[in-house]
């Protein structure tokens, strides 16, 4: 079968594997028809996370049809379309059973501050990931979920991480009805937060990037006020005055450890890795937000240490909120909001490229180049 | 030597104002009380280890299921097996680890002669979409970095 597979930072392609295998009863193998390349893919494809090796293959957004299953698979069947989690979890744990599907503990064994995520490096337990034309999914009594028949597939395929990201981002605000929501980053998984801000009442949602043809899309998709900071002297200042010098009631951190706007952060980040990457974004949220304000953090970082104003948290009495999504307990809620027609998540989508072409495909993400927004990868073997 | 109060809950005041909405994950995480049952709870059976795995130090036994991909191997494997002796809390667990990552790049090039394949790392790293959506910056950065190449081999050839 054909799969991605990195090769080192900047460099993939894709390659023939042996096709995967049932390694434990309750795994099941998915015949990819739709994978995407996220956001947080590209920390990988630039080289930030450790421990991801050579020949790995990543994507955890993805949907496909239910190829085989192991013996004690019971809720899904061969032949059924679904989508599937990016977290991997157990169902069992007590993480799981409390509804932290992001924080599962018997599905990573390489590191104890994060479950496993689908082809996100050996830190996140090591698994092969979606942009492929089969995977491996464990646990598939909990994770892979029937897609809706009257569903579009390109929503189904969002609907595995950016989505549930996006509206977990917002939920973990705490967003009061009237309040000023700020997000950090016009990626897809900022759009999608900002977009989803509006479900919980604010009257006012504001996004910040620097690069202009996001804060365009951001400002029409999302229906927010979009801000370029490279048009500021200083992003934080600015935020105080269109908030009658107040700040904002809720930041939200959709950037990550690859932020650009502050020399001192890309120095310590990027250049000399003195730090898990850049923490701009964050530093600027906990900067931003009013005294006694909430920041949600969903961009990701490396797991060594970044340098934020941990002092601000304090002395500002912020609350600080982050996980990873929650998919699984998500679905009903976000399912319905899509098939309501309140939530378009395909409205995202700008880039749709064949598997074989993926080192073109994160090359036009990584650089931004064709105005791109969110690019599905389509295997070969899609019926 | 065990500190342990084990007779907390005659505390005066003990539990008096437990609120059980007050959960600063909600509405994230569903508190059940479960917690308390620490490791105690219900597994599947373990996923058979087929392949050398790296476990962390922060946990007695491997998560139930476990990715098989690119196993430890060559000098990256070995660096990857000394990380793996320090906990999550260490940098001598994460800086190998990104040293190891490096090697490995070199060691994926090596292997790939080896195998009598070339690697077009043009190809790999989607240069031909660089070079068509943004080709003046592609040409500054090429320009760019022959300009560094230069004075570099110029520094070189002039301290021989």
């Amino acid at each position: 079968m054909l799969a991605m597979n990195y090769r080192g930072p900047y460099r993939v392609r894709t390659v023939e594997r042996p096709m995967p295998e049932i390694l434990h009863p309750e795994d099941a193998i998915v015949r990819v028809t739709r994978t995407c390349i996220c956001g947080s893919d590209l920390h990988l494809y630039h080289g930030m996370v450790p421990d991801t090796r050579i020949g790995s293959t990543f994507g955890h957004e993805f949907t496909g049809i239910i190829e085989e299953v192991g013996p004690l698979v019971t809720n899904v069947k061969v032949g059924d379309q679904v989508l599937v989690p990016f977290n991997i979890a157990c169902g069992k744990c007590n993480f799981c059973k409390q509804g932290l599907y992001g924080n599962c503990h018997e599905s990573n064994t390489m590191a104890t501050a994060v479950g496993g995520i689908f082809g996100y490096s050996h830190t996140a337990g090591g698994f092969d990931g979606g942009q492929a034309e089969y995977v491996r999914v464990p646990y598939a009594n909990v994770g892979p979920t029937v897609i809706p028949p009257d569903m579009d597939p390109d929503d189904a395929v969002l609907l595995t991480d950016v989505v549930p990201t996006g509206y977990q981002a917002a939920e973990m605000g705490g967003i009061k009805e009237g309040d000023t929501v700020v997000v950090f980053g016009a990626g897809p998984i900022g759009i999608m937060a900002a977009r989803c801000a509006w479900f919980f009442g604010p009257s006012r949602v504001i996004i910040i990037d620097h690069v202009d043809y996001r804060l365009e899309f951001a400002k029409n998709y999302a229906k927010c006020e979009a801000y370029n900071f490279k048009s500021m002297a200083d992003p934080v200042v600015f935020l105080k005055k269109i908030t009658d010098w107040y700040g904002a009631d809720v930041c939200i951190d959709c950037v990550g450890c690859e932020a650009e706007g502050n020399t001192l952060q890309t120095f310590t980040g990027k250049v000399t890795l003195m730090q898990a990457g850049t923490a701009t974004a964050l530093q600027w949220a906990i900067n931003s937000v009013k005294k006694g304000g909430i920041v949600s953090v969903v961009g990701v970082y490396g797991p060594p240490f970044n340098y934020v104003p941990i002092g601000n948290i304090l002395n500002k009495g912020i609350t600080l909120r982050a996980n990873q999504a929650s998919v699984k307990r998500l679905l009903p809620r976000l399912i319905d909001h899509v098939q309501s027609g309140r939530l378009n998540p395909k409205g995202l989508i700008t880039h749709r490229v064949p598997l074989e072409e993926i080192s073109e495909a994160y090359r036009i993400f990584s650089s931004k180049l064709d105005e791109c927004i969110k690019t599905v990868l389509i295997p070969s073997t899609k019926p | 030597m065990n500190n342990q109060n084990q007779d907390y809950k005659n505390i005066p005041g003990w539990g008096m104002d437990i609120d059980p909405d007050n959960e600063p994950t909600y509405p994230i995480k569903n508190y059940t009380g479960d917690d308390h049952n620490r490791s105690n709870y219900e597994k599947s059976a373990q996923q058979p280890i087929t392949v050398e795995l790296l476990k962390s130090t922060e946990r007695p036994q491997p998560s139930v299921v476990f990715g098989t991909s690119a196993p430890p191997s060559g000098l990256s494997g070995a660096i990857r097996r000394y990380a793996f002796k320090h906990s999550e809390d260490r940098y001598r667990h994460w800086i190998p680890l990104i040293l190891a990552d490096r090697v490995n790049a070199w060691e994926g090039i090596i292997d790939d002669f080896k195998k009598g394949t070339i690697p077009n790392i043009i190809k790999e790293r989607g240069w031909k979409s660089e070079l068509r959506h943004n080709p003046v910056g592609m040409i500054g950065k090429a320009a760019l970095a022959l300009t560094v190449g230069t004075l570099v081999i110029k520094h070189f050839c002039k301290r021989k």
